[in-house]
């Protein structure tokens, strides 16, 4: 018999890995052949998707971009066999793209089927947890203080400090949150997780459970990520059924369940305190703070919140050690990053890899440029909250203090590429604009400043008292920056600003200026 | 035909005691009935605070607030064309004025025959093969015009 893979990931279905999915089936069919079809996440490399994996005897060889109508000529020169096509890639592992990484988080994206926890289990997963129980939750909150894990939502706070203060609020109802509304343009790594390797998601959580005895926990899922949504609850069904949820985690004593829940469209509700408050029922506002929500979060309760990517790295820390982790990674950013390369690029996908790789590195060689072959002119990092790069800041090694030296921040780790057609004048405009649609409207610098930021714009577009209206920008954008509630208002002036500094010609400025200005 | 269901108030209060016992129950109420009427109408309100022990104003306040939740059902289909900056970097924005003159209407609107709702999404999280879009739950990705073309067609089969 002869395994194929085929990812059954939203990134692969786009671009038709269903349509192939059924072809090979009909093909076996028709051609009696003994074929199994076997649907997993995705490796990441999505310019070659949808992928076709074969299984021989060097490794799993792969076949990519497949069409559909040619799956039958495919067949017909041997791909079960593993020839040679012009559309062979040969052993995936070996494929340089993908063996150059560092993949800890998404060491089995790709590779198993995200709905068998017994593919799960063969490939590492539950050993985390198995070692955790083992341990203790002191001993586990030790453990990733130790990995010097940071928040991958963006802020980049030290997980273990937030579990480590849940931990030493007195015994009471604690809830575990996963902020899964992964809403930032260029970002996909989260939605790769819960569709590629569900489980490690939810053993992550699991172990946040046991740490800080919190007996429940939820994952905040985006309503644009149906099929993340349905991988979820059938992995959380079977983690239940295996024993791994429930009153009785693996024999250990400790109780800890959870659900999934869809958010419904609000970018804001990507920001903690809005989550919680979207999560009670309540519209997605803003809360301040303090009280954090480790003392006083989901329904008033000690609540862990943290993002898909964080949760996910945990089961390999409680595997292999914090220290393994740590060893990984620059500075004070320790470990991998899974960067998105995203927007205008030829390469487009998931690399994970330790931090310290320069910003140039990521989209000339790693991404190969643009996908239309244009120069590339800038570069937005982080989302749209993000700075916009100029070539000339290309040297900007990925690290969180590298990025907050350069007025900029690498947020969730997505990445849109720019060719030279862009104009920049319009991008700050839509940072605006997104912040006004956006706004949960509880703090007037955020509510009001994004839509007189939306005014300033046009007038500064069409030329009317330019010089004075630029200088309003700035003050406008400093209002932003230091009198909103949350992350919207307060990082909408990033890429305003970064494209005001970087590109003034598209804003009508003498270069000179600006430039003396910085 | 409407793939929704004819609202009634009965109908609604089957579906809300199906939710509502769950803590924070309101927006899957909400995602409940929209999915079967197609929209949360003013009507459901009351029932909905009624039977959540919160006032009408707090169930008012959480269905305008997200952009998800609609007032009146839409057409038979709804194509969510991403305007995010990656699909923007892409030609999203040469395909989102195509899509708009081809079905004739702006954003938000309901073509004339109700076959097809057009919306804007800000991001679908597949920004590797951008511009991308989605229809009803299928997702698109890597469109040209041609592509957009055939999606359109199938939009109003």
């Amino acid at each position: 018999m002869t395994r194929i893979y085929i990812s059954r990931d939203s990134g692969a279905l786009c671009v038709g890995a269903e349509a192939v999915a059924k072809k090979f089936r009909d093909e076996a069919k028709s051609r009696g052949l003994d074929v199994e079809i076997v649907r997993t996440g995705s490796r990441g490399m999505y310019w070659l998707e949808p992928l076709v994996e074969v299984e021989t005897p060097q490794g799993r060889v792969g076949y990519g971009p497949v069409k559909a109508a040619k799956v039958g000529e495919l067949i017909d020169a041997g791909m079960l066999e593993g020839k040679a096509h012009e559309k062979c890639i040969g052993v995936v592992d070996e494929f340089p793209w993908f063996k150059n990484q560092t993949r800890l988080t998404f060491a089995r994206c790709g590779i198993i089927d995200p709905r068998s926890i017994e593919d799960y289990r063969a490939h590492g997963g539950y050993e985390g947890l198995k070692k955790a129980i083992a341990a203790g939750p002191k001993a586990i909150v030790e453990e990733v203080l130790t990995s010097g894990l940071r928040g991958r939502g963006g802020a980049g706070f030290p997980t273990g400090i937030k579990w480590r203060t849940v931990a030493e609020t007195p015994p009471q109802q604690k809830y575990i949150v996963c902020n899964a509304d992964e809403g930032d343009s260029g970002t996909f790594a989260d939605r790769m997780v819960m569709e590629g390797d569900p489980f490690e998601l939810i053993e992550g959580m699991t172990i946040a459970g046991i740490a800080v005895g919190a007996t429940y926990g939820y994952i905040y899922l985006r309503s644009e990520y149906p099929h993340a949504f349905e991988t979820l609850k059938i992995a959380i069904e079977e983690a239940r059924k295996a024993g791994y949820l429930g009153d009785n985690v693996m024999g250990s004593g400790h109780a800890y369940d959870m659900e999934v829940r869809l958010g419904a469209g609000a970018y804001v509700c990507g920001e903690e305190t809005s989550l919680l408050d979207s999560l009670e029922g309540k519209r997605g506002e803003v809360r301040a703070k303090p009280p954090l929500p480790a003392h006083i979060g989901l329904f008033g309760q000690p609540t862990i919140i943290n993002n898909v990517l964080s949760l996910a790295a945990v089961p390999l820390i409680l595997d292999k050690g914090g220290e393994y982790y740590r060893d990984f990674g620059m500075g004070k950013s320790r470990g991998t990053m899974p960067i998105q390369l995203a927007g205008n690029i030829k390469h487009g996908g998931l690399y994970e890899t330790a931090f310290g790789i320069t910003l140039g590195e990521l989209v000339d060689d790693i991404g190969g440029g643009t996908y239309s072959g244009r120069p590339v002119r800038a570069v937005q990092v982080g989302g749209p909250l993000g700075a916009y790069f100029p070539r000339a800041l290309f040297d900007t090694p990925f690290d969180y203090e590298a990025f907050t030296a350069a007025d900029g921040l690498i947020g969730h780790g997505g990445i849109v590429v720019f060719d030279d057609t862009v104009d920049m004048a319009q991008q700050a405009r839509f940072a605006m604009e997104f912040c006004a649609i956006e706004s949960c409207g509880k703090c007037t610098p955020c509510r009001i400043g994004s839509a007189r930021g939306m005014e300033l714009m046009d007038k500064i577009v069409a030329g009317e008292d330019r010089e004075a209206n630029l200088v309003v920008l700035e003050d406008l954008c400093d209002t932003m920056k230091f009198g909103s509630l949350c992350a919207l208002g307060g990082f909408t002036p990033y890429p305003v600003m970064s494209a005001l500094h970087h590109f003034p010609e598209d804003f009508g400025a003498a270069k000179k200026r600006l430039e003396a200005a910085e | 035909m409407s793939r929704f269901e004819p609202w009634t108030p009965e109908r609604a209060s089957e579906i809300i005691a199906q939710h509502q016992n769950q803590k924070g129950a309101t927006l899957p109420i909400l995602h409940a009935l929209q999915e079967v009427f197609g929209c949360v109408p003013l009507d459901a309100e009351p029932i909905i605070a009624e039977a959540l022990n919160i006032s009408r104003a707090e169930v008012h306040g959480c269905v305008t607030f997200y952009h998800d939740f609609k007032r009146e059902p839409g057409g038979r289909r709804t194509l969510k064309l991403c305007l995010a900056e990656s699909c923007q970097a892409s030609g999203g924005r040469a395909l989102e004025k195509r899509a708009k003159e081809k079905l004739g209407v702006e954003m938000g609107g309901t073509t004339a025959d109700r076959r097809v709702t057009l919306e804007p999404v800000y991001c679908l999280g597949l920004c590797h093969s951008s511009p991308a879009a989605m229809l009803d739950h299928d997702v698109y990705g890597a469109l040209d015009e041609e592509r957009l073309d055939e999606l359109l067609k199938e939009a109003q089969s």
